[in-house]
């Protein structure tokens, strides 16, 4: 896969969408094969290789009892990327939870805390995105907001691989499917 | 990064601290109801106090280890813990850390309060106190290696218990020895010694151990 690339992975429930994501991002032993990145084994390059990845999985990552900035400062911290309180706060208003920054996670809806999750994608700076249905429960502005930041981040060079059930059509036609069968 | 593991736990523990104050209630409670049980009898008391508050030390870490990885385990954050660059066994060390201080700290500060009961004599709630500083970061990382490897399971709570109790009896001996030495009027630096011994190695040897069960538990 080359920079720039971005797959859409498709199939039925139980077709091995998440596995696949998550061996990719090395929490899954592969059955047999190998994930390579840059020419080595993500096996061998062990941390490295885990600092050019941005996982969200199905799971939100998002701590209920903390505020949207606190999980988003958090998450990225003990990522090393440290994000000051006006950033945070900043970025949490581009997803769209302006006024919403201090109430904790317990309190938002459904989406709202997908929002917060999608917030991390702002401020990580790898290379590749391993989504896993984060269009589950996104209204529409949502949605447009997470193809033109998957956008963004192919032009300027990174790898997204997305599992959806929803069409994810970006422009230019850039889309690759992937579709698994069980 | 490790701060920042510590730091995140303890304010997630400050927002519930319900969950934080069961423990130390329970560690009291267990430990006062000996005294009412068997009543006035000071020479009696004086014997059994260093076993009652060791057994109830243990028996109350054994309350808060489900939630060692539990909560994180079921929002995800686990995973993306998993994935942080950064050796894996630094971000146990953290959250080992930080339930020592969350989960522990606590019984250790009010131990000799409680010993007080017990007619024990100032010295001898000082071993106490010291014997359970030395001795209860034992309980957390030896904890967190059954932490991890039950996580997921049904009925993990009774699993962590018949894992990590057999784990804890060095611990036991040598902390409650300590105490009772200094009842009898000898010198507890010895078991103390031993108490310490066992919490370095404990140190070494846990993190990697919960660190690669973490490994199987989230395949």
């Amino acid at each position: 896969m080359s920079p720039g690339t971005f797959v859409q992975l498709t199939g039925p429930n139980g077709s091995g969408k998440t596995s696949l994501l998550r061996i990719l991002c090395g929490l899954l032993p592969p059955a047999e094969g190998e994930i390579n990145w840059e020419g080595a084994n993500i096996r061998s390059l062990g941390e490295e290789y885990v600092a050019q990845v941005t996982y969200l999985g199905h799971r939100h990552g998002i701590k209920d009892e903390l505020t949207g900035v606190e999980n988003l400062r958090i998450s990225n911290a003990v990522n090393g990327v440290s994000v000051s309180k006006e950033r945070a706060h900043e970025v949490l208003g581009q997803v769209g939870l302006a006024g919403r920054e201090s109430l904790p996670a317990r309190l938002l809806s459904e989406g709202q805390r997908r929002r917060v999750g999608l917030a991390r994608l702002l401020v990580c700076n790898t290379k590749l995105w391993l989504l896993d249905e984060v269009l589950t429960s996104l209204d529409k502005g949502a949605v447009s907001l997470v193809r033109s930041l998957i956008e963004n981040h192919l032009d300027g060079g990174g790898i997204a691989i997305v599992a959806t059930h929803q069409e994810l059509e970006l422009s230019g036609g850039r889309t690759k499917r992937l579709e698994l069968t069980t | 990064m490790l701060r920042w593991i510590v730091w995140r736990d303890l304010m997630l523990a400050w927002r519930r601290r319900a969950d934080m104050l069961s423990t130390v209630f329970f560690f009291v409670l267990v430990v006062s109801l000996f005294p009412l049980g068997i009543g006035p009898e000071t020479q009696l008391l004086r014997t059994i106090a260093p076993g009652v508050v060791w057994v109830a030390a243990l028996l109350a870490s054994m309350l808060s280890l489900g939630r060692l990885f539990a909560n994180d385990y079921q929002d995800g954050t686990l995973e993306q813990l998993l994935l942080t660059p950064q050796p894996l066994f630094l971000v146990v060390l953290g959250k080992t850390l930080a339930h020592w201080i969350v989960a522990e700290l606590p019984l250790v500060l009010i131990a000799p309060l409680v010993g007080v009961q017990f007619d024990l004599r100032s010295e001898t709630l000082w071993i106490l106190f010291v014997s359970l500083l030395v001795g209860t970061p034992v309980l957390s990382l030896i904890g967190s290696v059954g932490a991890a490897l039950t996580l997921g399971l049904r009925g993990g709570g009774v699993l962590i218990s018949l894992l990590v109790l057999p784990l804890y009896i060095p611990a036991l001996i040598f902390g409650a020895g300590a105490v009772e030495a200094s009842v009898m009027g000898t010198s507890p630096s010895a078991h103390l010694s031993l108490l310490g011994a066992f919490a370095i190695v404990s140190l070494l040897f846990s993190p990697w151990a919960t660190a690669a069960a973490l490994r199987i538990s989230l395949e």
